[in-house]
């Protein structure tokens, strides 16, 4: 062991302290990124990456299809209406589809929101890909206007035989206070 | 560090400023105790609230703040304390050694405690009344839907926290460094390998906690979003650090605890305690799997099967080295010389209640049955039988087995038993119900509950009274004894007793082993 | 002493084999309020069994530990002239009680992960709905394969005047609603659980299932009912002030009936939508309204509107000033207070009505209305 101090109860007390403040920043720095990890490799809480899916597949899996249902959910205190264009698809594995969702700010203010994914059942996050997608950055919308929010996506031709349907879920949160005024004013 | 060879200074400055490890074992006890009798308040609140169906005397949001507060101050503010304490006033004779290692940072840890649970105490005046999200504080809950009181409520757990790491840095240095030569680790008084495992635990787990409120702090005046869906984030990790914290913790408050039982039942078995070696193996294996189960209070959250799976057999592990405490506190009693003095009556009413306490831990390790018990009555009666008959039973223990020792004066037996018997009843008629109501489908932390549950709360509450009630005995008890109990001179005031507290003076002087004690070499750990 | 301690022993044993009776009277028969219920599906039989087995493991262990605890209570006391034994360590015994106990829970763990597989096992599933988690109510929606999607809330149904003791407690009080969730027979069912503010947790013990409902994200679960019945539930997870006044009805019916209930579910959503250009009178309204009012707001801003944890809406400003403004509040909610946008929760007649009742009752007295085509212009911009 080494000895940090003469005095053996002082040596003791800095390992120790060393050890706690270790312990603080092992909370931030391995923690929230490992669990951030986890939650990609694992599909926890069917948390999807923001990151646009950009390799391509191996041509269309015409031999079958893959039920695709879409939820929309506001938060607490979002007044806007959002909704999907359409509450199912029945889609081929490999094939691009596009689809858009509904929002409209009723409110005579400009506003911003934040779409969070989360796809259900967990096995099929990693199969799940968003080729374009309007939850990777936040949406501003004026006062009173509606827009159509599109998506794009694509079944893995490996998705595994018995997952017959997957749910893609968003939950829309107003994060206009968050984006600040730099976005609003966009 | 003062004159050694004077007794205590008068008046108030000697508790402000003592460094000396009796008077701030001393402090620390009865901060716990007027702790355990505000947060024993709450609970007859609470209690009151569910003696009957329906609203009577309070609104659901202060009912919130009362099962939080109960919690909160229960756990850091009675039963922690309580045992640092009790480490205080024992590890320093039971190792012989002078006095703490670092006599002076034990004062501070102890002195920043009062204030910080007036400030926590007062929040309950504050707009917004005192935090209401559960000891537990799960996000969103208690962020974004929390008070003004939340940013007061993680200053005090900063605080808490401080005063921990330093206890128990503390406790580390002195048993690390101040043993008497010919102390080996393996000589050690149970109790004190049990607050040495501990203490590490405390370490390594409070700043955890330090860290899930800094994130909560940071959400809500920072515009981080550690614990919001909207920018990114989580309340499922809430969770996640908060047990991770929050699991270890359960076995801090645990593990002093084996170690008062492994000293009085033996004492009073007038036989060695039965396999010492198992016992600080087993207390190890315990500290270390709780570091890797603290999922089994989040099944339902909605893990990968692979991961419920994990922490179930984890958990399930656990039972294997408690179980072998269990087992070697029963064979210690066996063909022993038993004798019935009130500390033994509490570790007798410990080791059945703990044990069944226990069972039902093993029941919630079980994923699929953990759905149905899951945030119902059961899981509050369960962790009340490990903590309140676990922790505070042998806590009650302690101060009965060790008072005469400290005070030089024997406290009366009579009244000893009778309050053993009425919190043994209390208890029971308390907890016991609360497994059937929950198996039932009760959730917890309601104010109001529906007509099928209503005679086993009615049988809770009348329990919870009597159970309070007893402390009101056991509070007279301690002070008639301080003040004129009967006195004693033997230095082994229990014939069976073993260990180096027991060779000093009775009452112990304010002074001990400024000179280390010898150790029989052949002489085999107490 | 000696007759001290064998009285003391005596006294002792009485509550341990109090406690062991009323556990095997729980164990013996599925005695209702005192043990999980095996309920009406077929994972609940398998948790029950699987409670039923670590339970009674757990009390054959309890008695034979207490047992040998209890004799030598009874013949190892001192009163009786024993010498202590000095034996301190048992290398074989300790090994036995590790091992043995060990192999015990590996016995348990593999029923237990049988089960857990199959709660696991979201597949195949016939019909889907959408649990979403409010402060302090459930929000149902079908997720319909074709047409349109159904849905309501579920409301606490028990009047305050029975939480508060003015009138006497019903069977049900605080496990009714006023809309239950329909569910067809011997259908397995997906749940995915969401929520809109805090966590909750949704909790239908008979139908065995629990699972955290978490804003922002979605989680899922399945129930397959065996019969038919009223199953109850409540919220499990602290949610804040009405934690405990959020519960759970699951209505399971007959397949015929569950599709006659959905289709008139769909026809009551198409009557909305032509009840949208009728015009109302005032009384039509108000007689609506209450019942509206009762349910939704009732529990915040009082029986005679005379406020809570609300405001007060009797003789207030918003329900005796601007119509506009008060529509606006009842749609849009007031931001950063308990007062939530009910716009996406009352249809428009509803919420019409519920505005036209609290600016005519509890002594206020404007005279004016608001008709469902001025909510649908209001929602529109």
């Amino acid at each position: 062991m080494i000895r940090l101090s003469a005095n053996p109860a002082i040596d003791t007390v800095i390992k120790l302290v060393a050890v706690a403040m270790l312990m603080f920043a092992f909370v931030f720095v391995v923690m929230v990124p490992l669990y951030n990890v986890l939650c990609d490799a694992l599909g926890i809480n069917g948390k999807t990456n923001g990151q646009a899916y950009t390799s391509a597949q191996s041509g269309v899996d015409e031999s079958r299809t893959v039920t695709i249902q879409f939820v929309a959910t506001k938060n607490d205190g979002m007044p806007w209406a959002f909704s999907p264009s359409h509450t199912m698809m029945e889609v081929h594995p490999g094939a691009v589809n596009d689809t858009v969702f509904l929002a409209r700010n009723p409110l005579p203010k400009a506003m911003v929101a934040q779409a969070i994914p989360s796809i259900s059942p967990a096995r099929a996050v990693e199969y799940f890909h968003k080729t374009e997608c309007f939850c990777f950055r936040q949406q501003p919308l004026d006062g009173e206007t509606s827009a159509e929010l599109p998506l794009q996506f694509i079944v893995d031709r490996d998705l595994p035989r018995d997952i017959g349907t997957i749910t893609l879920s968003y939950t829309i949160f107003d994060v206009t206070e968050m984006a600040g005024a730099a976005v609003v004013a966009r | 560090m003062g004159d050694h060879h004077h007794g205590p200074a008068k008046g108030l400055g000697r508790w402000l400023f003592t460094t000396n490890h009796k008077d701030i074992g001393t402090m620390y006890l009865w901060f716990s105790f007027a702790m355990f009798i505000l947060g024993g308040f709450f609970a007859m609140i609470i209690r009151a609230e569910l003696f009957q169906p329906g609203l009577q005397l309070v609104e659901p949001e202060f009912f919130n703040q009362m099962t939080t507060l109960h919690g909160l101050i229960m756990v850091f503010g009675a039963i922690m304390p309580s045992f640092v304490g009790l480490a205080n006033w024992l590890i320093p004779m039971m190792i012989g050694a002078p006095d703490m290692a670092l006599p002076r940072m034990n004062n501070w840890s102890f002195w920043i405690l009062p204030p910080t649970f007036l400030l926590l105490a007062s929040t309950l005046f504050m707009e917004g009344g005192a935090p209401q999200a559960g000891w537990t504080f799960y996000a969103p809950l208690s962020t974004t839907y929390a008070g003004p009181s939340v940013t007061y409520f993680i200053f005090c757990i900063h605080v808490l926290g401080l005063s921990s790491i330093m206890g128990s840095i503390n406790i580390i240095a002195t048993v690390m460094n101040m043993r008497a030569p010919g102390m080996t680790y393996m000589k050690m008084p149970l109790f004190v390998w049990t607050w040495l495992i501990t203490a590490f635990l405390l370490v390594a787990v409070m700043p955890v906690l330090a860290g899930a409120v800094t994130m909560m702090l940071m959400d809500v005046h920072f515009g981080t979003s550690f614990f919001s869906a909207a920018g990114g984030g989580d309340p499922v990790l809430f969770q996640h650090v908060f047990w991770f914290f929050g699991h270890p913790e359960v076995y801090i408050i645990i593990l002093p605890a084996f170690g008062v039982v492994s000293q009085i039942i033996p004492a009073f078995s007038r036989k060695p305690l039965f396999g010492y070696d198992s016992m600080v193996y087993a207390t190890a294996s315990i500290a270390f799997l709780s570091f890797i189960v603290w999922a089994h209070h989040m099944y339902t959250v909605g893990m990968p099967v692979a991961g419920e799976l994990f922490f179930m057999y984890a958990t399930m592990l656990i039972a294997v080295p408690t179980g072998v405490k269990v087992f070697n506190w029963v064979s210690t009693m066996w063909r022993g010389a038993l004798t019935f003095e009130t500390p033994m009556l509490f570790c007798i009413g410990f080791l059945i209640l703990f044990t069944i306490g226990g069972f039902t831990g093993l029941m919630l390790s079980i994923a699929p049955a953990d759905f149905q018990y899951h945030d119902s009555y059961f899981v509050v009666a369960h962790f009340h039988y490990v903590m309140v008959a676990g922790a505070v039973f042998s806590m009650t223990a302690a101060i009965y087995f060790w008072l005469p020792k400290w005070c030089g004066r024997m406290y009366n037996e009579t009244m000893g038993k009778t309050h053993f018997w009425i919190s043994f009843i209390g208890f029971n008629l308390t907890f016991f119900p609360q497994h059937f109501v929950g198996l039932a489908g009760m959730p917890r932390r309601i104010p109001d509950y529906a007509l099928q549950f209503a005679d086993f709360n009615m049988m809770s509450s009348i329990g919870a009274f009597i159970y309070g009630a007893s402390q009101i005995l056991f509070l007279y008890n301690v002070i008639a004894t301080i003040v004129a109990g009967k006195p004693v001179s033997d230095k082994k005031v229990w014939e069976g007793a073993e260990g180096l507290e027991w060779t000093v003076a009775t009452p112990a002087p304010y002074h001990t082993f400024e000179t280390p004690p010898k150790i029989d070499p052949a002489h085999a750990h107490s | 002493m000696g007759f001290k301690a064998k009285r003391l022993c005596k006294l002792a044993l009485g509550p341990v084999l109090l406690l062991m009776s009323v556990i095997a009277m729980a164990a013996g028969g599925e005695v209702s309020g005192i043990n999980m219920s095996p309920g009406g599906t077929t994972v609940g039989r398998e948790v029950y069994d699987l409670h039923m087995i670590i339970l009674i493991i757990c009390i054959v262990i309890g008695v034979a530990v207490f047992g040998v605890m209890f004799y030598s209570i009874f013949y190892h006391r001192k009163s009786r002239g024993v010498t202590p034994a000095t034996f301190h360590e048992s290398t074989k015994v300790e090994i036995a009680w590790t091992v043995v106990p060990f192999v015990i829970l590996v016995a348990m763990a593999v029923p237990a992960t049988k089960t857990l597989l199959q709660i696991y096992n979201n597949d195949d599933a016939e019909l889907d709905v959408l649990v979403t988690g409010y402060q302090w109510k459930w929000k149902y929606e079908y997720l319909n394969k074709s047409g349109e999607n159904v849905s309501f809330f579920s409301n606490l149904r028990t009047p305050q005047s029975e939480i508060h003791n003015s009138e006497s407690k019903g069977e049900y009080y605080l496990l009714e609603v006023d809309e239950p969730l329909v569910l067809p027979v011997d259908t397995k069912v997906r749940f995915l659980l969401t929520a809109n503010d805090v966590i909750h947790s949704w909790w239908v013990p008979s139908l065995a299932v629990k699972r955290d409902a978490i804003p922002g994200f979605i989680n899922e679960v399945w129930t397959k009912a065996n019969e038919i019945g009223i199953y109850r539930g409540q919220c499990a997870e602290l949610c804040g002030r009405n934690h405990g006044f959020m519960p759970i009805v699951v209505n399971v019916v007959s397949k015929e009936d569950y599709a006659k209930w959905f289709s008139q579910k769909q026809s009551e959503a198409a009557q909305i939508k032509e009840l949208m250009a009728q015009t109302f009178t005032l009384d039509q309204l108000m007689e609506r309204g209450k019942v509206v009012y009762d349910s939704n707001c009732l529990a915040c801003h009082g029986a005679n509107g005379e406020g809570g944890v609300g405001k007060p809406i009797a003789g207030s400003a918003v329900a005796t000033g601007d119509i506009g403004h008060h529509l606006d509040i009842g749609i849009n909610g007031v931001p950063g207070t308990a007062m939530q946008a009910f716009g996406g929760q009352l249809n428009d007649v509803d919420m019409a009505a519920v505005i036209t009742y609290q600016r005519n009752a509890f002594g206020n007295n404007m005279g004016d209305t608001i008709q469902p085509i001025d909510v649908y212009n209001h929602k529109k911009g």
